[in-house]
C-alpha cells in the first residue's frame, strides 16, 4: 500500500524507531545539548562523552517522528570513536545528502546513514533528519543553549 | 439520507479532480483552509476582466462599478452574520488581523495596567499572542480559563475569573485543535452581567455553524474568508457600532480620513475609519460570491451533513486499536484530532499523503493545547461540505494500514 514511500521509510528506519540505540542518559557527559524542531514538536537531548577530541560515547533522550528518531539513533552509533573533526565532516556530508545540493556525496563515508537519503524528496521532512546533526554541531562547538531548527 | 447531493457539490470544486501522487485527492485539511468553488474563482476573474478599478475614489464608471460590488459584498456579510448595519462590517485580511485590530485600538484605549483579559486554554495562537502583546504594552494581565480532559471549557472556573478588573473576554467559538464548540451564548451572558465585552474568534465556526451576532449579542466577531470557501487575504471584523465608533483608528492612510491638513486630521465614518489604504477589492467580492454559494445550499443542511460525517468518522476511529481521539467535547464541529500509539503525527501525515490524503499534522497553532494533552502534536482530519463517507473509509483504511506497517 505504501510502495511510494519505500525510499523514505526503509526497514532500517522502522527498526531504529522501534528500538532506538543509545537511548539513555550519560550522567557524567562532557556535552549536553537540547535540540528542538518547533514545527513538529520533535525534541531531543544529546549527550557526548569526550576523551581529548575523540567522542567516546554518545546517547540521547527525547521524542520525535520515525525519521528524526532513526536519524539520531544512527548518528549516535556512527560518531562513537570518531574525532570531532571527523564528526563535523560527517555532518557536512549528511547535510549535502539530505538537502540534495550535491548529488555526489561520499556514499562510502556516509555508510549506513545513506538510508536517510530519501528525505531529499520530501522537503517537509528534511528537518526531521537533520535535527540530530544540528544538535551535534552545537555540542561540538560547545554551545550550551538549546538549538532550534527554525 | 442527507438533504443535499454531495456528488453534485463536488462538481463545483475543480481541485477535487486533482490526482495526488497518482491517487484521487482526499482533502481533509479544511480547518487549515478550504477549497474554492468554481463560482468564486470565476468571480475574481470576472472582476479583473470587467469591473476592476479602485473603490471609493473615482467618478468614472469602472470605479463606481467596483465600489458597488465591493459594498454589495459588505452587505452580504452583514446579512450572513445578521449584523445590524453595514457599518459594523470591517474588511481585514483575516481573523488574525481582526484580533490584532481590536487589541491595538479597543484594547489600548480601554485596558490599563492591572486590568485583566480572559481567554481559554483552547485558543489559537492568534487569540493569545495579540493579548500578550497588549499586556506587555499596558501592564494588563492575561487570565486563562481551563479545559477538562474532553476538551470542554470548565465553565465554573471561567466564571470565577470574571471580576471588576476584567475588561475583555476573548474566546474561540469553535476550536481548531479539538473541534469543541464553546457555549458562547452562556459565556456572553455571564460576561455581560459584569459589563464585560466579549470577542468571539469565529475562524472555525463560520463555515459550520449559523452565526447570528445579534442573537448571540457578542461585541466583536472575527473570521477569515479563506475558511469559508472564499479567497485568502479576506477577513471580517464585526463590532457593535457604538464600540467601533468610540474606538481610535488602527492604521492611518487613505480612505480612513475625511479631511487632512498638516495640523489636524478628521477620521472617516464607519466602516471606512478602520479600512486604511486600497482594500483587497477583488477577493472581497469573491468572498461575497462564496457567501452566495453557501446560502444557496443552506447552512442548516451543511451543518446536518457535516455532523453526520463527524459521527461516522468518530465511530470508525474509535474502533481502531491504538488510536486516541484528542477532543471529545459533547458539542463538537467537524474536526477529528487524534494520535496513534508510538507513531508520530508527522509520519502519519507523510504516509497518508502517499495515499492522496491531505490531513494536518502538527500543533495546529495551539501549542498550549498540545501541552495540556502532553502530546508533541496531533494528526487532524477536518471535514467540509464536499467530503464523503467514502473518503472517510479511505482515511480509516489508510490509518489501519500504516499501523500495520509500523508494527
Ligand atoms: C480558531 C482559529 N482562530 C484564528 C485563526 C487564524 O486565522 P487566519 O490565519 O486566517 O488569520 C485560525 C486559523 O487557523 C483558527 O483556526
Amino acid at each position: 500500500m505504501f510502495d511510494d514511500l519505500r525510499d523514505l521509510y526503509q526497514e532500517v528506519i522502522f527498526d531504529h524507531n522501534r528500538n532506538p540505540r543509545n537511548f539513555r542518559i550519560i550522567d557524567d557527559a562532557d556535552r549536553k545539548v537540547e535540540g528542538f524542531n518547533p514545527l513538529c514538536g520533535d525534541r531531543l537531548t544529546l549527550y557526548l562523552k569526550l576523551d581529548g577530541d575523540v567522542i567516546t560515547d554518545a546517547s540521547f533522550q527525547g521524542s520525535g517522528c520515525a525519521i528524526s528518531t532513526a536519524s539520531v539513533s544512527l548518528m549516535t552509533e556512527i560518531i562513537k570513536g570518531k574525532s570531532e573533526q571527523e564528526a563535523e565532516a560527517l555532518f557536512k556530508q549528511f547535510h549535502e545528502m539530505t538537502t540534495g545540493k550535491d548529488e555526489h556525496f561520499n556514499l562510502e563515508a556516509i555508510g549506513k546513514l545513506a538510508v536517510l537519503a530519501g528525505v531529499r524528496e520530501y522537503p517537509a521532512r528534511v528537518k526531521c533528519a537533520t535535527l540530530a546533526w544540528h544538535t551535534l554541531d552545537a555540542a561540538l562547538k560547545n554551545q550550551q543553549q538549546a538549538i532550534s531548527t527554525e | 439520507m442527507t438533504l443535499f447531493d454531495v456528488e453534485k457539490i463536488r462538481q463545483d470544486f475543480p481541485i477535487l479532480k486533482e490526482k495526488i501522487r497518482g491517487k484521487d485527492l482526499v482533502y481533509l485539511d479544511n480547518a487549515a483552509t478550504c477549497q474554492k468553488p468554481q463560482v468564486v474563482i470565476d468571480s475574481i476573474v470576472h472582476v479583473y476582466s470587467h469591473d476592476y478599478a479602485n473603490v471609493h475614489r473615482g467618478v468614472h464608471t469602472l470605479s463606481v462599478r467596483s465600489t458597488d460590488k465591493f459594498e454589495a459584498a459588505r452587505t452580504k456579510v452583514k446579512e450572513f452574520i445578521n449584523a445590524a448595519s453595514d457599518k459594523e462590517i470591517i474588511f481585514v485580511k483575516g481573523a488574525t488581523e481582526a484580533v490584532n485590530l481590536v487589541a491595538q485600538t479597543y484594547g489600548k484605549a480601554n485596558i490599563k495596567a492591572g486590568d485583566e483579559i480572559v481567554i481559554t486554554a483552547m485558543e489559537h495562537h492568534s487569540n493569545i499572542v495579540p493579548w500578550q502583546m497588549l499586556c506587555e504594552q499596558t501592564g494588563a494581565v492575561l487570565r486563562v480559563a481551563p479545559i477538562n480532559q474532553l476538551g470542554e471549557l470548565i465553565f465554573a472556573e471561567f466564571e470565577q475569573l470574571l471580576n471588576d478588573k476584567t475588561k475583555l473576554v476573548s474566546v474561540v467559538h469553535m476550536s481548531n485543535a479539538l473541534g469543541t464548540i464553546n457555549p458562547v451564548k452562556t459565556i456572553i451572558q455571564a460576561a455581560h452581567e459584569k459589563n464585560i465585552p466579549v470577542l468571539l474568534d469565529g475562524a472555525q465556526a463560520i463555515p459550520h455553524i449559523t452565526v447570528d451576532v445579534q442573537a448571540l449579542n457578542c461585541d466583536f466577531y472575527v473570521f477569515s474568508g479563506h475558511k469559508l470557501y472564499g479567497p485568502t487575504g479576506t477577513g471580517v471584523l464585526y463590532g457593535k457600532q457604538a464600540l467601533l465608533d468610540a474606538m481610535p483608528p488602527y492604521q492611518g492612510g487613505g480612505d480612513m480620513i475625511r479631511k487632512v491638513t498638516f495640523t489636524e486630521t478628521e477620521y472617516n465614518t464607519l466602516p471606512y475609519k478602520f479600512e486604511a489604504g486600497t482594500p483587497n477589492i477583488a477577493d472581497v467580492i469573491g468572498l461575497g460570491t462564496a457567501i452566495d454559494y453557501i446560502n444557496a445550499i443552506g447552512m442548516p443542511a451543511i451543518a446536518a451533513y457535516e455532523a453526520e460525517l463527524l459521527e461516522y468518522a468518530t465511530a470508525k476511529a474509535r474502533a481502531i486499536k491504538g488510536l486516541r481521539i484528542i477532543g471529545e467535547a459533547e458539542d463538537k464541529g467537524a474536526i477529528l484530532s487524534f494520535v496513534l500509539d508510538k507513531i508520530h503525527p508527522h509520519d502519519i501525515g507523510t504516509m497518508l499523503d502517499s495515499l492522496g490524503i491531505a490531513i494536518r499534522a502538527g500543533h495546529h497553532c495551539a501549542m498550549p493545547v498540545m501541552d495540556f494533552y502532553q502530546v508533541p502534536a496531533t494528526a487532524r482530519a477536518s471535514f467540509a461540505l464536499y467530503n464523503t463517507h467514502q473518503e472517510i473509509d479511505v482515511l480509516m483504511n489508510g490509518i489501519e494500514s500504516l499501523i500495520e506497517v509500523f508494527g
